[in-house]
């Protein structure tokens, strides 16, 4: 695969190195030294660097900001957009502020419910779906064209990404489904938090029947868990998780003050074994509120140095 | 059909209080079928505000009438020589109903007595749910026969999100995957070649986003 | 068996408690009624299936009602016996009396009397 963006994202991939990305939540409020610093805990670990959108709908400081901030550090921002905040001409618009400062990366989500957050009560927009926000980069990036037909001067120069579910329901068509955002563009994919590795493993292995790894980069989610109550809540509470009982009661079983670095331990062996997996490109680590741990899983699974890329 | 549920009491007595001539005006259509604002719930109001009004020592004139409809002139017509004896009208019909009532005798004030909800369907009695949000191009032939416009709570036109849960929604253990439903009916009728297919970004203009709509039939205007 | 119960009791007869409408336990009132009660078949024993079991859905319907236009909910009752349960009707009939004694009289009723002095 040649490069299509300046993204140094792509570069790596296409380098054919594992990826590591990591992603950081922006404050609710506006002090902007937040991400900064949590961007400093990992920068010299990862090679991007997601910065979520008013996830699970509360809000929060806008994404767009805080991967600006990430781009005057000089560091690469992977910029998450949901469709359930934006009309088709916010969206374009925003991805132009985005690429006015370089941002390469582009994660095309839909975005949790708004009844989850802070504005239960207010109207949701999802004119687009996240299906047809890849397609809607990539027109702006590979036509250079507006929705509208007029030309676009200066066209994004967008690495397009999306998310993907493996364990959601109904399994059937979580492959299906992968396969419809490749033809609608996508170019790396970020998998929801992996602990049932088995399943995964079988996801990759129906992806690679049909030659989907070799149509798009996938980067393997994984969120170490703080403690067995974490684990319960991902297991019993968050819609499209699948923690199997077995990581819950290793977990549980753990005593309170070693789960953290049992919950650490169970990140990195993931990542080996990952590693093994075809098809598998990279890691995308989401510690949440916990940034401060990527370094040591990044250099405990062998994924350090990262490769510097001109 | 039209959905609607009926409006608390206390917010109709709030906003019927200052009037002593008030005409219940109910419909047979709709509101009828889902028990909100049929002849019988135009009785049942009529007689709680009766008996209110008089508790609180005030002589009030509360007439009843339920129209065939209220979304159509020729039924409207019916009320024309009596709605004057009125100083105001509380419509049990949809929103459609309250406000051709206010259009056609504007100088009587029209207050709503129900909350109109959705189109949908009687599940069973008791139960309506949602199953149009009329949005002015049916795509229903891409979702074997399911819509995920009115039925995914993002709409999402090519579902299922990641939120979709032992073919439920993310929101609520209580409502379906609209994808979930649609994913399985293209299984039974054979098509699931047909979930590949991706729906392009859809033409919202003849949905709310366009304005209010109208349509304009000249092959069946006089 | 010639059990006594109040005489202030006035019993309308329907075919199944399932024929009882909100209307007409309100209008009951309107007319200045104190208290109304519905004495249906045995849960489970009706002979239209379910027609006690709507009746007992309308009877909490119209206490809301009755309850949010001051009347009081408490003014309507719903009671299930089978019909060879004389004794039990005339000890409900006592039990609905010495409630709306207790509640005293629809103050509907004298409110409208009120009106008319």
């Amino acid at each position: 695969m040649n490069c299509k963006t300046p993204s140094k994202l792509e570069k790596i991939l296409a380098a054919g190195h594992f990826a590591v990305t990591s992603e950081c939540g922006p404050p609710r409020g506006s002090d902007i030294s937040h991400i900064e610093h949590k961007a400093n805990l990992i920068k010299n670990h990862v090679d991007a660097i997601n910065i979520t959108d008013n996830q699970t709908s509360v809000t929060r400081l806008c994404s767009l900001a805080a991967c600006i901030k990430l781009k005057l550090m000089g560091l690469e921002p992977v910029l998450q957009m949901v469709t359930r905040d934006r009309n088709r001409l916010a969206i374009q618009s925003d991805i132009l502020g985005a690429a006015s400062f370089d941002i390469f990366n582009l994660l095309c989500l839909s975005g949790d419910h708004q009844s989850f957050g802070d504005c239960a009560q207010g109207q949701n927009v999802h004119d687009l779906d996240s299906m047809q926000l890849i397609q809607t980069a990539r027109h702006m990036r590979d036509e250079g064209k507006f929705l509208g037909g007029a030309d676009i001067e200066r066209p994004p120069k967008m690495f397009v990404g999306a998310a993907a579910n493996p364990f959601a329901d109904p399994f059937e068509i979580r492959v299906p489904r992968l396969a419809k955002k490749i033809a609608a563009g996508v170019e790396f994919i970020q998998t929801q938090c992996i602990y049932n590795l088995d399943k995964f493993e079988l996801w990759m292995k129906m992806a690679r029947d049909r030659g989907l790894h070799e149509k798009v980069y996938i980067i393997a989610g994984l969120t170490p868990l703080k403690s067995a109550g974490m684990a319960k809540y991902m297991k019993n509470r968050v819609p499209g998780m699948d923690v199997p009982d077995e990581v819950v009661k290793r977990m549980s079983d753990t005593p309170k003050e070693k789960q953290s670095d049992e919950g650490i331990k169970i990140c990195i062996e993931s990542i080996q074994r990952l590693k093994e997996v075809e098809g598998v490109k990279g890691f995308h680590i989401m510690a949440i509120e916990w940034e401060e741990k990527v370094p040591e899983i990044v250099e405990s699974a062998g994924l350090y140095p990262r490769p510097v890329i001109d | 059909m039209i959905v609607a549920d009926k409006k608390p009491i206390e917010e109709i007595i709030e906003d019927l209080k200052n009037y002593s001539k008030i005409l219940i005006l109910g419909c047979n259509e709709c509101v009828t079928v889902c028990e909100a604002g049929g002849k019988k719930e135009v009785g049942i109001l009529a007689s709680a505000l009766r008996m209110y009004f008089l508790n609180k020592g005030k002589e009030i004139k509360i007439d009843e009438i339920t129209l065939e409809r209220q979304c159509d002139h020729e039924y409207l017509e019916e009320i024309r020589d009596s709605v004057d004896k009125y100083e105001a009208v509380l419509s049990l019909a949809c929103g459609v109903g309250v406000q051709f009532v206010a259009e056609k005798y504007q100088s009587i004030p029209v207050h709503p007595g129900v909350n109109t909800c959705f189109l949908g369907v009687t599940e069973k009695r008791g139960l309506w749910t949602e199953r149009c949000q009329a949005c002015g191009k049916c795509m229903l032939s891409k979702t074997a026969g399911i819509c995920p416009v009115s039925r995914c709570a993002k709409r999402l036109l090519n579902g299922p999100c990641g939120g979709s849960t032992k073919g439920k929604c993310e929101i609520s253990k209580e409502l379906d995957c609209a994808w979930q439903l649609i994913v399985d009916r293209l299984k039974m009728l054979g098509k699931m070649d047909d979930f590949e297919n991706i729906i392009p970004l859809k033409d919202w203009s003849t949905d709310r986003a366009g304005g209010p709509r109208k349509v304009a039939r000249e092959d069946v205007q006089l | 068996m010639r059990l006594n119960y109040p005489t202030n009791i006035k019993i309308i007869r329907v075919p199944c408690t399932g024929k009882v409408d909100i209307i007409h336990i309100l209008r009951a009132f309107e007319k200045g009624a104190d208290g109304v009660y519905a004495v249906g078949c045995m849960e489970g024993e009706c002979h239209y299936n379910s027609g006690n079991l709507r009746a007992r859905k309308r009877i909490e319907q119209a206490q809301k009602i009755l309850d949010a236009i001051g009347v009081g909910g408490e003014r309507v009752q719903m009671r299930n016996l089978s019909s060879a349960e004389g004794p039990r009707f005339a000890q409900y009939a006592v039990e609905m009396d010495e409630l709306i004694r207790k509640l005293g009289p629809n103050p509907i009723k004298v409110a409208a009397k009120d009106k008319a002095a």
